[in-house]
C-alpha cells in the first residue's frame, strides 16, 4: 500500500473537483447551482473519507513521518509529502470542516456560485498541502498560496467592506511571507537543501538560528494571530462570508501553531528558548488584551474573531512551554478550536441568513423563536467558555498546565482567560438569545425560523465533536502524542 | 461488581439519563408562544400562563422520568449511607474508586473518570440526591403553571448529575469537571426566566464571580501537579501522610513534601500552604464567602426549588467538601488554614449583619445561607472537618426546608417575595407557619446545653463552636467569638422573618391575603421529610459524625477525613496554642467537678482514636460557659426579635431613621455591589475600550495597513497627517518597550523543562 500515493490523492482531489465545477459551469451556466452544490459535496466528502483512509493506515505510536512520497522535482527541490500525528490531525481538521462549509453555503451565496466554490476546493487543496509537504519549498508555495482564494474569497463574496478588509489581509500576510522567504533561500544556500526531516536534524549556529527564528516567527505570528499583529483578524472575519470564517478561524489560524511546531521547535530550538519569555509575554497579552477588546464588541463575528485571538494565546502558550502537556495541549487546543470556532460562525451565520445583521443589539429573545438554534449556541457558547466536558476545556487546561511548568506567571496570566471569556460569550448569548423581542425581524416567525435540516445536521456534527473530544480527550491525544515527543526530543538535539 | 458498586453508577447516572430525557422532551416540545409577540414581553412567565394540553402531556414525561431517576438514585444513595453508617461500627470501613474510563492521559498528567467509595462521598451522595428527590417532587406543585416545566426538570437532573461528579471524583481534575458543571447549571437555573433581564445579570454575576475563584482553584490544580507529578487524589494524599521525598517538576528543590517550599508567583512558601490558599479561593467562590459572595443573593431570581437544591443545601457547600476531602492538606497548614478561618469567621458574622436588614424573604435566608457556610469553614479552619461535615449535613435540610416554605408562602401569596408586604399569615398558612417554625428553630441551634435535646443545628452549630473554642489560637479565638456573635444575629433575623410574615397584622393588600392559601400536598410531603431531617438530622447522626456519643460510630469517617497526630511540629505558633491548651484545660477541670455526666463531658472519655486535631484538646472538654454561650445568644437574639417586631414594632423604623450610616451600610450589603461595579465591570469596560479603539484602531492600523495608505498620500495631504503619524510611532515605540520589559520581568521566572 505503501506505494499509493493516498497524500498526493487527498491534497489533489478538491483540484479535480474544481476542475469539474469548472467544466460543468462551462458547459451548463449559472442554471447548474444544485448540480454544483452537490458535486463540491460529493468532492469533500470523499477527500474526507480517504483522509480517514489514510488515518486508517497511519500508525498514531510510530515516530517520524508515514505515508512518505518523494519525487525529485528540480535542482535539491523535490516533491515530498509525508505525515505525523500533528499534520495527520490537522488533514483531518480540514476534510472534516470542508464538507461543512460547503452546506454552510448551500442558500446564502448569490453570485458566481460555481466561482465560490471553486476558490474554496483550491483553497482545500492549498491547505492540504501546507500539511502534507516536507519539502521546505513545496510547504511555501502552498503556505503562501493559500492567501490567494482567500484574498478573492473575502474580496467577492465578502461584506459591504470587503476590500479595505481583503488589502488588510493580504498586506499583513505578505509581509510575513517576505520575511519567510528570505529565510528559505539563505537555508537553502546555506545548507543545500530544502528537506523537512534533514532540516530538522540540521544544527544551524546560534545566530543564524536567531534570525531564522525571527524570520519563521514573523510569519507564523501573522497566521495564528498573535499581538500586535492581529487586527486583519477581525475585519477578514467581519467581511467573509460564513464558510470563510469558518475555514479561516478552523484551519488557516492553525497554520501558524503547525508552523512553529513544524519549524520553530525542531529547526531552532536555542533560539526558540531565547524567545520563550517574548512568546510568553505576547501569549498573555493576547488573552487578556483580546478577551477584553472582545467584551466591548457590538458585532458577533468580531467579538468571536477576537475570541479567537485569545484562544490562539494559549496555543502559543502550550506550544512554547516545550514540555509534553503544552504541546499536546497546544495540538489540541488547536483542533478544538477548529470545531468550536467553526461552529460558532456557522451559528452567526444562522441567524445572519435571516436577519441580516451581524449587530448584537439589534437581536434579543431568540430563544422565543428559534430553540433549537439556542440550544446549539448555549453549547458552543459553553464550549468556546472552556467548560469541562467540551473540547474547549482540555485544550485550555492542558496547554495551561504545561505553561505552569514553565512559567506559572505565563499560566496565571493565561488563567484569567477563563473569567473573561466568560464575561464576553454570556454577555453575548445573553444579548442575543435571551431576554425579550426587540426587533420586529425576530418577532416575526416567518423570518425568525429555527434551524433547517442541512444547519442542524452542521452543528450536531461540531456538536458531537466537541463532545466526545471533552470526554475522551484521549482520541487526539493518541495520535498527536509521539510527534509531541518528537518535536521536544528533536529540541534536543 | 458488588452492590455498592452497582448502586453508586446508579446514583450517579440517573440524574444523568433523566437530564437527557427532559431535554429532549424540552427540544421538540411545541414553541412557547407566551413571550414570542413584542406585546406579550412583559407578561410574567411563572403563574398565570396556561399551558397547552399537547405540551403539559409532554411535560409530564419529561417531569415524571426526571423524578423517577433521581428518586432512584436517592433510594440507592441511602443504601449505600445507611450501609456505611452501620458498618463503620464494625471496623474502619475501605476507601477506594471505581475507574470508568480514562479521560487525559498526557505524559504524566492522567485522570480517569471514576467513582470515589468512601463515607465522605456516601455522605454527599445522601445529602445530594435526598434534597434533589425532594426538590424534584415539590417542583410538581410549585412550577405547576410554568412554561418550561420540562426544561426545568432537565436542568434540576443535570445540576444533580454535577453535583454527584463533583463529590465522588478519585482526582481533582473530576472534581473541577463537577465543579465547573454545577456552575452551569447554576447559571441556567438562575437564569431560568430568561425574559427577566434581572435574572440574566444574575445568572451571568454567579457565573463569573464563581470563574474567579475557579483560576484559584485551577492554579492550585496545577501546583499539585507540579509538586506531586499527579492531580488524583489518592496518591497525593499518601504522599503527604506519608511525608515522602518529592522532587517538584520546577521551582523547588527536593524536599519531604511536608517541609517542601515553591517559589511561584512571587512567592515563597511552603508547597503546601501554596496549594492549599489556591484550592480555598476556589472555594470560596463556589461556597459565596466573603469577597466571591456577592453572586449568591442575586441568585434568588432563581425559582425558589432552584435557591432550596442549589442555594442552600449542595452546590455551595461545595467548597466546604473540597476542604474536607483535602484534609490531608490542611493538616499541614498554618496560613492556608488561618485563612479559612478568618474568612470563615467573617463572613458568617458579615452574612449575618446584612440579613438583618433585607426585606425579601429569599434573600434573608440567602444571605443567612452564606453565614452558615462561614461556620462551616472556620470549622474546617481549625481542624474540627467533621463538625464542618456535620453542619453540611443539618444545614442541608432545614436551610432546603427554610426555602422551600419560603416558596410556599410565595406561591400562596401570589408570588410576593416582600416582608413587608406580608404579616398575619400564621392561620391562612398554618402548615407553612409550622414548617417555618421548625426550620427557625434548627437554625437557630435551639437545645438544652448539656443535654441530647434540640433541633438538628443545636448539635452542629454548638459542635463547631466548641471546636472553635478548644482549638485555640488567635484566629481561632476570633472565630469563636464571631460564631457566638453571629449566633445571636441569626437567631433575631430568623425570628424577625418569622414575626414580619406570620404575625401581627397583615401588610398583604385584601384580595392577595383573602386568596392565601397553604402548598398543596405535593409541595407539603417534601417539607414533612426535611421537617423530620431538621428535627432528627443532629441527635441520630451526631454520634456517627462527630464520633464523640460512642464508640460505635467512631469510625464512620473512616480515612475520608484526615487528622494528623503529629500536628504540632508542623505548628509554627505553637507556643500560642500551649498557653491556649492549658487555660482551656483549667477550665475543663473545674467543668469537670460539677457537671460530671453531662453528654457533652463524655466527649473527650470515649473519644480515643488517633485522629484527634492533636493540638491539645484530645480528652479536653469545654467549660460551662461556652456550652451554654450559643443558647444565651439565640435566646437574647428572639427575645430582641420578639421586642422588635412583636411588642413594640416601631422601634425598628424608629432605629433605621436613627442608625444613619449603620442602617444605611447593612440595607446596600456594605456596597459590595457599588464597589464592584465601579472597579471590576466599568473597569474592564474602560479598559477595554481602550484597548479596541486606541490601541487596535489608532495605534497598530493606524500604523500598519491605514499608516501605509496614509503615508503614501501624505505627501498630498499636507503636514497634519505627518504629525498624527509622528504621535502614533512615538506610542508605538512605548508599546514595544513595555512588551519587552515584560519579556525580561517574565524572563526571571523561566525555568523548568
Amino acid at each position: 500500500m505503501a506505494s499509493f500515493p493516498i497524500l498526493s490523492m487527498i491534497t489533489f482531489l478538491p483540484l479535480v473537483g474544481a476542475l469539474i465545477i469548472l467544466l460543468t459551469r462551462a458547459a451548463v451556466g449559472e442554471q447548474s447551482r444544485e448540480t454544483i452544490r452537490l458535486a463540491a459535496l460529493v468532492v469533500t466528502l470523499a477527500t474526507f473519507v480517504l483522509s480517514l483512509w489514510a488515518m486508517s493506515e497511519f500508525n498514531p505510536s510510530a515516530p517520524g513521518y508515514q505515508l512518505v512520497e518523494d519525487v525529485a522535482w528540480f535542482g535539491q527541490i523535490s516533491y515530498k509529502l509525508g505525515v505525523d500525528g500533528l499534520s495527520m490531525l490537522l488533514i483531518l481538521l480540514t476534510t472534516f470542516l470542508m464538507p461543512l462549509c460547503v452546506l454552510a453555503s448551500w442558500k446564502n451565496i448569490e453570485v458566481r456560485f460555481a466561482e465560490y466554490m471553486i476558490a474554496f476546493l483550491v483553497l482545500e487543496t492549498l491547505m492540504l498541502g501546507v500539511f502534507c509537504a516536507l519539502d521546505l519549498v513545496l510547504f511555501y508555495i502552498f503556505f503562501e498560496g493559500g492567501l490567494i482564494p482567500m484574498f478573492i474569497i473575502i474580496g467577492i463574496w465578502g461584506g459591504a467592506n470587503r476590500l479595505y478588509a481583503a488589502f488588510k489581509f493580504f498586506l499583513y500576510t505578505l509581509l510575513g511571507s517576505l520575511a519567510l522567504l528570505a529565510a528559505l533561500v539563505y537555508i537553502y544556500v546555506d545548507v543545500g537543501t530544502t528537506d523537512i526531516p534533514t532540516l530538522q536534524q540540521h544544527v544551524f549556529s546560534s545566530d543564524v538560528q536567531t534570525w531564522l527564528w525571527l524570520a519563521f516567527f514573523a510569519s507564523f505570528a501573522v497566521k495564528l494571530p498573535m499581538f500586535p499583529v492581529h487586527t486583519w483578524l477581525p475585519d477578514a472575519h467581519v467581511q467573509a462570508p460564513t464558510a470563510g470564517s469558518v475555514i479561516l478561524a478552523g484551519v488557516l489560524l492553525k497554520m501558524g501553531g503547525y508552523g512553529m511546531l513544524r519549524f520553530s521547535l525542531p529547526m531552532f530550538p536555542e533560539a526558540s528558548l531565547l524567545f520563550q519569555p517574548l512568546v510568553f509575554t505576547l501569549s498573555v497579552i493576547a488573552v487578556i488584551y483580546a478577551s477584553l477588546v472582545a467584551y466591548r464588541q457590538t458585532d458577533m463575528k468580531k467579538l468571536i474573531a477576537y475570541s479567537s485571538v485569545a484562544h490562539m494565546g494559549l496555543v502559543t502558550l502550550g506550544i512554547f512551554a516545550f514540555n509534553e502537556e503544552g504541546v499536546q495541549g497546544a495540538i489540541f487546543q488547536m483542533f478544538s478550536h477548529g470545531l468550536i470556532s467553526g461552529a460558532l460562525f456557522l451559528c452567526v451565520g444562522v441567524v445572519y441568513d435571516r436577519m441580516h445583521t451581524r449587530e448584537i443589539a439589534k437581536y434579543g429573545g431568540l430563544v422565543h423563536r428559534m430553540p433549537i438554534y439556542a440550544a446549539f449556541f448555549m453549547f458552543f457558547t459553553m464550549a468556546n467558555v472552556g467548560l469541562p466536558g467540551t473540547s474547549g476545556f482540555i485544550g485550555e487546561i492542558m496547554s495551561m498546565v504545561g505553561g505552569f511548568k514553565a512559567n506559572p506567571w505565563a499560566a496565571a496570566g493565561a488563567a484569567l482567560g477563563m473569567i473573561f471569556s466568560a464575561v464576553y460569550m454570556l454577555t453575548l448569548f445573553r444579548a442575543t438569545v435571551f431576554g425579550t423581542i426587540q426587533n420586529p425581524k425576530v418577532a416575526d416567525p416567518e423570518i425568525a425560523k429555527d434551524v433547517t435540516l442541512v444547519e442542524g445536521v452542521t452543528l450536531l456534527l461540531l456538536a458531537i465533536g466537541t463532545l466526545v473530544l471533552g470526554i475522551f480527550p484521549s482520541l487526539i491525544f493518541d495520535i498527536s502524542e509521539a510527534s509531541a515527543v518528537e518535536v521536544l526530543s528533536l529540541m534536543q538535539k | 461488581m458488588g452492590w455498592q458498586e452497582l448502586a453508586a453508577i446508579i446514583v450517579v447516572f440517573a440524574p444523568l439519563v433523566g437530564a437527557i430525557i427532559g431535554g429532549f422532551v424540552n427540544l421538540f416540545t411545541p414553541l412557547n408562544d407566551e413571550f414570542t409577540s413584542l406585546e406579550n414581553v412583559a407578561h410574567d412567565a411563572h403563574s398565570h400562563a396556561h399551558i397547552p394540553a399537547n405540551r403539559a402531556r409532554l411535560d409530564k414525561i419529561a417531569m415524571s422520568a426526571t423524578t423517577a431517576l433521581v428518586v432512584t438514585a436517592a433510594m440507592c444513595a441511602t443504601l449505600l449511607f445507611m450501609n456505611q453508617f452501620i458498618a463503620s461500627g464494625e471496623g474502619v470501613p475501605e476507601t477506594y474508586s471505581i475507574t470508568l474510563a480514562r479521560w487525559l492521559d498526557v505524559g504524566a498528567f492522567q485522570a480517569n473518570w471514576a467513582i470515589r467509595m468512601d463515607t465522605m462521598s456516601f455522605v454527599m451522595m445522601f445529602v445530594v440526591t435526598s434534597v434533589s428527590s425532594l426538590v424534584h417532587i415539590y417542583s410538581w406543585g410549585y412550577m405547576s403553571h410554568d412554561m418550561g416545566r420540562a426544561r426545568f426538570f432537565a436542568y434540576l437532573s443535570l445540576f444533580t448529575f454535577m453535583m454527584l461528579m463533583l463529590v465522588t471524583a478519585d482526582n481533582f481534575l473530576q472534581l473541577f469537571f463537577g465543579w465547573e458543571g454545577v456552575g452551569l447549571a447554576s447559571y441556567l437555573l438562575i437564569g431560568f426566566w430568561y425574559h427577566k433581564s434581572s435574572a440574566n445579570d444574575a445568572s451571568i454575576k454567579a457565573f463569573v464571580t464563581n470563574r474567579v475563584g475557579d483560576v484559584g482553584f485551577a492554579l492550585g490544580i496545577m501546583t499539585v501537579f507540579l509538586v506531586f507529578g499527579t492531580v488524583e487524589i489518592a496518591p497525593v494524599f499518601d504522599a503527604i501522610k506519608d511525608n515522602v521525598e518529592l522532587t517538584p517538576f520546577a521551582f523547588g528543590e527536593i524536599a519531604h513534601v511536608q517541609e517542601m517550599s515553591l517559589s511561584i508567583l512571587g512567592v515563597t512558601a511552603p508547597a503546601l500552604e501554596i496549594i492549599g490558599v489556591l484550592l480555598f479561593v476556589g472555594a470560596m467562590g463556589k461556597s459565596a464567602q466573603l469577597l466571591l459572595h456577592v453572586w449568591l443573593p442575586d441568585a434568588m431570581e432563581g425559582p425558589t426549588p432552584v435557591s432550596a437544591l442549589i442555594h442552600a443545601a449542595t452546590m455551595v457547600t461545595a467548597g466546604v467538601v473540597l476542604v474536607a476531602i483535602c484534609s490531608p492538606i490542611y493538616e499541614y497548614t498554618t496560613y492556608a488554614s488561618a485563612m479559612i478561618t478568618f474568612i470563615g469567621a467573617l463572613t458568617a458574622i458579615f452574612a449575618a449583619t446584612v440579613a438583618l436588614t433585607q426585606n425579601d424573604i429569599k434573600r434573608v435566608i440567602a444571605y443567612s445561607t452564606c453565614s452558615q457556610l462561614g461556620y462551616m469553614f472556620f470549622a474546617a479552619g481549625v481542624g474540627a472537618y467533621d463538625a464542618a461535615m456535620f453542619h453540611l449535613f443539618t444545614h442541608a435540610f432545614f436551610k432546603a426546608m427554610l426555602f422551600l416554605t419560603a416558596g410556599a408562602v410565595i406561591h400562596g401569596l401570589a408570588d410576593e417575595q416582600d416582608m413587608r408586604k406580608m404579616g398575619g399569615l400564621r392561620f391562612k398558612m398554618p402548615i407553612a407557619w409550622l414548617m417555618m417554625l421548625i426550620g427557625t428553630l434548627a437554625i437557630t441551634g435551639v437545645g438544652i446545653p448539656g443535654t441530647k435535646i434540640g433541633f438538628a443545628g443545636f448539635f452542629s452549630k454548638d459542635a463547631i463552636l466548641e471546636e472553635a473554642f478548644l482549638s485555640g489560637g488567635m484566629y481561632a479565638h476570633f472565630a469563636f467569638w464571631m460564631g457566638i456573635l453571629a449566633a445571636l444575629l441569626t437567631s433575631f433575623y430568623s425570628w424577625r422573618l418569622m414575626l414580619m410574615t406570620f404575625h401581627g397584622k397583615t401588610r398583604a393588600n385584601e384580595h392577595d391575603f383573602d386568596h392565601a392559601h397553604d402548598a398543596p400536598k405535593v409541595m407539603g410531603v417534601p417539607l414533612y421529610l426535611l421537617a423530620g431531617g431538621a428535627v432528627l438530622a443532629g441527635v441520630v447522626f451526631y454520634g456517627a459524625f462527630i464520633g464523640k456519643l460512642t464508640e460505635v460510630n467512631k469510625n464512620f469517617w473512616g480515612d475520608s477525613i484526615y487528622k494528623a497526630s503529629h500536628y504540632e511540629e508542623h505548628h509554627d505558633d505553637s507556643e500560642v496554642y500551649k498557653t491556649d491548651v492549658t487555660h482551656s484545660t483549667e477550665h475543663v477541670v473545674a467543668a469537670d467537678a460539677d457537671n460530671h455526666d453531662t453528654i457533652s463531658h463524655d466527649v473527650g472519655s470515649s473519644n480515643d482514636y488517633a485522629g484527634d486535631h492533636g493540638d491539645g484538646h484530645h480528652g479536653v472538654h469545654p467549660p460551662d460557659w461556652v456550652l451554654w454561650a450559643p443558647f444565651f445568644a439565640w435566646m437574647s437574639g428572639l427575645i430582641l426579635a420578639l421586642i422588635f417586631y412583636g411588642w413594640v414594632p416601631h422601634i425598628p423604623r424608629a432605629m433605621g431613621e436613627r442608625s444613619g450610616p449603620v442602617h444605611a451600610i447593612l440595607s446596600n450589603k456594605w456596597f459590595f455591589d457599588e464597589i464592584y461595579n465601579f472597579v471590576f465591570v466599568k473597569g474592564t469596560k474602560a479598559i477595554g475600550d481602550f484597548f479596541w479603539k486606541i490601541i487596535d484602531m489608532k495605534l497598530i492600523d493606524g500604523l500598519g495597513p491605514n499608516g501605509l495608505t496614509k503615508l503614501t498620500k501624505a505627501s498630498a495631504g499636507g503636514l497634519s497627517r505627518l504629525h498624527t503619524g509622528y504621535l502614533y510611532h512615538y506610542a508605538f515605540i512605548i508599546l514595544i518597550a513595555a512588551v519587552v520589559f515584560g519579556a525580561v520581568a517574565i524572563s526571571g521566572q523561566s525555568g523548568g523543562n
